[in-house]
């Protein structure tokens, strides 16, 4: 990935405020983008609703004057999207940054290997058939996605596979091909279950739109802890980068490292398909801009891509939601409209190096 | 005194049998080098020393233990590999590469240290790639990206190394390079040095053993003087040679004659 040597250089030492400065500018956006919207609501009354559902505080905080319908806006409808938002973009990134670290392959994103798909897949059979078991308080719905999403990254994976390797082609190829193959059934099913050609649209160029506090809250959870959790692995990406065989040698167990790093990956992409739909190519941009900037280190890359990949999210659900006001664009649509031709900028660039 | 002592070794990829029925010791503080043709299991015994292929049969021990009753970095911290050709494609630093090789001495959630960085500091003086330290990986010559590999082994700070091909598709000046860093090495701090290597020539002049392969089967071993004869090299390579001592080296050199 030699680019054009234009790069910042970057102090280990400044990765805490690289952390601190992006959490920062994720706040705000948040808060900035709470306040806009086809509903004008002045800022300072965006900060007095939000204020006024914070405990203790709230008992200071009158908001008497503002019509019921400017709470309703902002605590159900805007806060929990803006959040979700935030929570789906992270996610994506994330595992984006740590499957192109883990296949060494700069196209791998959970959209494009058909890992997204899989989770939407398991989603809809939960939806369809009515499954409902929960478990730890995870949807069936989620658990479903996340069982869907594990086979369809093994199956991609072990079609991709040639002579233990997993090169670019095969693995868009299988990835591409089983993505679609199951958004078309899961189509089907939609269509004959329930004839709404809407929802289905909206399922597959995935949505932010109306899902209020409840999903939000139930995959916050075990999104934020999977995220966590993969930021152990960091070491391990970084040494994978230089071969297996490298990796091996210092003591990395690979075929361990690499599973878990599968499936944290697969689980927090699963967790937020199974709310928002599949939104595609986030988690290919994100990683690559943040790589192009902080460099290759798996610790500032991983969580540096998460909280851009927020930003980024919420920033397109703002384009999605206001562009053709009153009326909504799936958010997908938006993140395909950058991400289409960035990917075939990728393309062309691992074509040349190759 | 024996370092590493290879007893009965099968090993092979699918059903075909590549090494057959190996045995052989490496002696302490010695520097020796695989030579045979290709497929003639060189790269297979590097691989199978550094515990990245298992045996289908016998056994590595290492310093008298069975090399599988080692924890993995346990074994890293004394056996470092260096790969044929390793290609980095992403941008890190001179710096962090080495640093890698700091990974067996530190648990899951423990940072690099002053301590770990004086060791690194240390491997790419004696590799000379410390002025290359801020560079960005990809953007250094192959020579000097074969020695910051070399100095990532050193960081482990290993007591063997192994090398496969750890000249191949470098330039003469920077395989001398090399090489002379591995003598170095092994004078300087009694390191175990396996190279697995094509140039017979260079083989004979740094090594105090050769091994001579041929289809995963030693036909020879022993000093270069010992080895490098005509009646071997006609044997694996098929090939008539001349061999003369080199007046300036004092080495061992062949030629081939039938051209």
């Amino acid at each position: 990935m030699s680019k054009d040597g234009i790069k910042l250089k970057i102090n280990k030492k400044r990765y805490g405020l690289i952390i601190l400065v992006l959490s920062l500018v994720l706040v705000l956006s948040i808060g900035f983008f709470s306040v806009i919207g086809t509903a004008n609501i002045r800022p300072l009354d965006v900060l007095r609703i939000v204020l006024s559902k914070m405990p203790i505080i709230n008992k200071h905080i009158e908001i008497e004057d503002l019509p019921d319908s400017y709470e309703a806006i902002i605590w159900t409808i805007r806060l929990p999207r803006v959040l979700l938002g935030v929570l789906v973009g992270a996610s994506l990134s994330m595992a984006g940054a740590a499957f192109q670290g883990l296949f060494k392959n700069p196209m791998a994103d959970p959209y494009v290997i058909g890992i997204s798909s899989g989770a939407a897949f398991g989603a809809t059979i939960a939806i369809v058939f009515g499954i409902n078991i929960s478990i730890l308080n995870i949807s069936s719905i989620s658990i479903f996605a996340f069982i869907g999403a594990l086979a369809a990254v093994f199956l991609v994976v072990n079609m991709a596979r040639f002579n233990h390797k997993i090169p670019t082609t095969t693995l868009l190829l299988s990835g591409i091909a089983t993505g679609q193959f199951l958004t078309a059934i899961m189509s089907l099913f939609m269509v004959m279950n329930s004839k709404d050609l809407a929802k289905i649209v909206y399922w597959t160029m995935g949505t932010l739109a109306g899902k209020g506090w409840k999903p939000l809250v139930s995959i916050s959870i075990p999104s934020i802890i999977s995220m966590v959790l993969m930021n152990f692995f960091v070491k391990d990406l970084n040494i994978l980068l230089t071969g297996e065989e490298s990796a091996q040698s210092l003591g990395v167990d690979v075929e361990r490292v690499k599973t878990y790093i599968l499936i944290l990956g697969t689980f927090m992409v699963s967790m937020s398909v199974s709310i928002s739909g599949i939104i595609g190519f986030v988690g290919l941009i994100i990683p690559h801009m943040v790589r192009l900037v902080l460099g290759a280190d798996h610790k500032i890359l991983l969580p540096a891509s998460a909280l851009v990949g927020g930003i980024f999210m919420i920033s397109a659900d703002l384009v999605a939601r206001t562009v053709i006001s009153p009326m909504e664009l799936p958010v997908g649509i938006i993140t395909a409209l950058f991400g289409g031709p960035f990917f075939l900028y990728l393309l062309r660039a691992s074509r040349k190096q190759a | 005194m024996s370092v590493i002592d290879v007893k009965d070794l099968q090993f092979g990829y699918r059903s075909e049998k590549v090494i057959d029925d190996l045995s052989f010791m490496i002696n302490r503080a010695s520097l020796v080098s695989l030579i045979g043709p290709n497929g003639s299991g060189k790269s297979t015994i590097i691989k199978l020393l550094s515990n990245i292929y298992r045996p289908w049969k016998g056994k590595i021990f290492l310093e008298g233990q069975d090399i599988n009753s080692y924890k993995r970095k346990e074994l890293a911290r004394k056996i470092a590999l260096v790969p044929q050709n390793t290609i980095i494609n992403y941008e890190f630093t001179v710096e962090d590469i080495v640093l890698m090789g700091r990974y067996p001495h530190k648990k899951r959630f423990q940072r690099e240290d002053e301590e770990d960085l004086r060791i690194a500091h240390r491997a790419m003086e004696d590799t000379n790639t410390l002025h290359l330290k801020d560079k960005i990986v990809t953007e250094i010559s192959g020579g000097e990206r074969q020695r910051v590999i070399i100095a990532k082994a050193l960081a482990q700070n290993p007591s063997i190394i192994l090398l496969d091909e750890p000249t191949a598709h470098l330039d003469l000046n920077h395989q001398i390079e090399v090489l002379n860093l591995l003598r170095n090495l092994n004078k300087e701090k009694g390191t175990t040095i396996i190279i697995a290597i094509h140039d017979i020539n260079l083989a004979t002049i740094y090594s105090d053993e050769i091994f001579m392969l041929s289809s995963g089967k030693i036909v020879d071993k022993g000093r270069p003087e010992e080895v490098i004869t005509k009646g071997n090299i006609e044997f694996v390579y098929n090939l008539e040679v001349a061999i003369d001592r080199n007046k300036y080296t004092n080495s061992l050199s062949i030629t081939p004659i039938n051209i």
